[in-house]
């Protein structure tokens, strides 16, 4: 089991759907909606949240901020 | 663990900065435009730098980086970013001023300003972000548009024999006496967004010491103007742009790196 958890929480409505965050994560945890945000953008969301590690490399990359990152250690 | 457990304020690591303002950038999806714009306010922020920090923005697709950047700015004509920002921080010494520019608006327009700035090494941080084209204008060839690489004004590939090579403006201004430190980073993956912001903290940090000119050039994509998805385009920065451009420091505490 890892020794951290994290989770991170996108603003639907900054997103622009770029997809730059996909590559960079590590657990690949990320992926687009089939829905899209009030500007017709697909946005990102966790499609396996359990896998994050909360590494912070989708927030770094992410052009908008529209990424907030929370981790936790597991003990 | 729930995953609410874990969505906590107490548990937040990672979020946009308080030195950005709540404006949706106008941007285009993938640009490194906004990396750049953040990665800047939160060396901004984590100085504490934040009320002694002033920007000038140029013309360009970051002419409206006033409206983004929750810091005092003002905004100069094309290519006249570094003599605004020379006034500036001879009136006030003790504030870190810094300038974001375009490579139309540093390049080309503002090569006189930008070079005379920098050889009488004025106490700035210029921030340059190279995308190798005219992003808001409609994809024009810049002076560091790559050989070959089309645009909408070279439809054919730019010709050297007609137009001359692509400007290497940090090696160019390295020479100067007056630059302190000269760099060049990119932001489109998270090592490099992370070395860039390394590169920026240290260029501010040259600025509280009044060491003179801090020169950072940014390598970002221009999926736009490039015709590309933003992947693609990354992916062709890192192919392309990197080959002619490499990364890394190029003058560190005014002494030129082999």
């Amino acid at each position: 089991m890892a020794k951290v958890k994290g989770a991170i929480v996108v603003d639907s409505e900054t997103c622009k759907g770029c997809e730059i965050c996909i590559p960079v994560c590590p657990e690949n945890v990320i992926r687009m909606t089939p829905q899209v945000n009030r500007k017709g953008y697909h946005y990102a969301y966790m499609e396996n949240p359990e896998a994050c590690t909360g590494c912070t490399n989708c927030g770094i990359v992410c052009p908008d901020r529209a990424i907030s990152v929370y981790r936790v250690k597991v003990s | 663990m729930e995953l609410l457990d874990i969505i906590k304020p107490e548990n937040k690591v990672f979020s946009k900065t308080e030195a950005m303002t709540d404006t949706c950038l106008s941007y285009c999806p993938g640009c490194g435009h906004g990396t750049a714009h953040n990665l800047a306010m939160e060396v901004v922020a984590e100085m504490g730098i934040i009320q002694d920090t002033i920007g000038v923005a140029p013309v360009g697709c970051s002419v409206l980086a006033y409206d983004f950047m929750n810091i005092d700015m003002t905004q100069a004509a094309h290519g006249r970013a570094p003599a605004v920002a020379t006034a500036i921080s001879r009136l006030w010494p003790e504030k870190y001023v810094f300038t974001y520019q375009g490579d139309g608006d540093l390049a080309a327009i503002g090569t006189a300003e930008t070079i005379h700035a920098c050889n009488r090494g004025e106490n700035i941080v210029i921030i340059f972000v190279n995308n190798g084209i005219y992003g808001m204008t409609g994809g024009q060839m810049a002076p560091t548009t790559l050989k070959g690489m089309k645009s909408s004004t070279s439809p054919f590939g730019r010709q050297e024999e007609l137009t001359g090579a692509p400007i290497k403006m940090t090696e160019l201004v390295a020479n100067l006496p007056g630059v302190y430190y000269a760099t060049r980073q990119a932001v489109h993956t998270h090592k490099h967004a992370r070395k860039a912001k390394k590169a920026l903290k240290k260029a501010f940090e040259n600025t509280r010491l009044h060491k003179g000119i801090s020169f950072v050039e940014i390598v970002s994509n221009c999926n736009s103007g490039w015709k590309m998805s933003p992947l693609e385009s990354n992916v062709w920065l890192e192919e392309n742009m990197l080959a002619y451009y490499p990364l890394g420091d190029i003058k560190v505490n005014g002494k030129l790196k082999k």
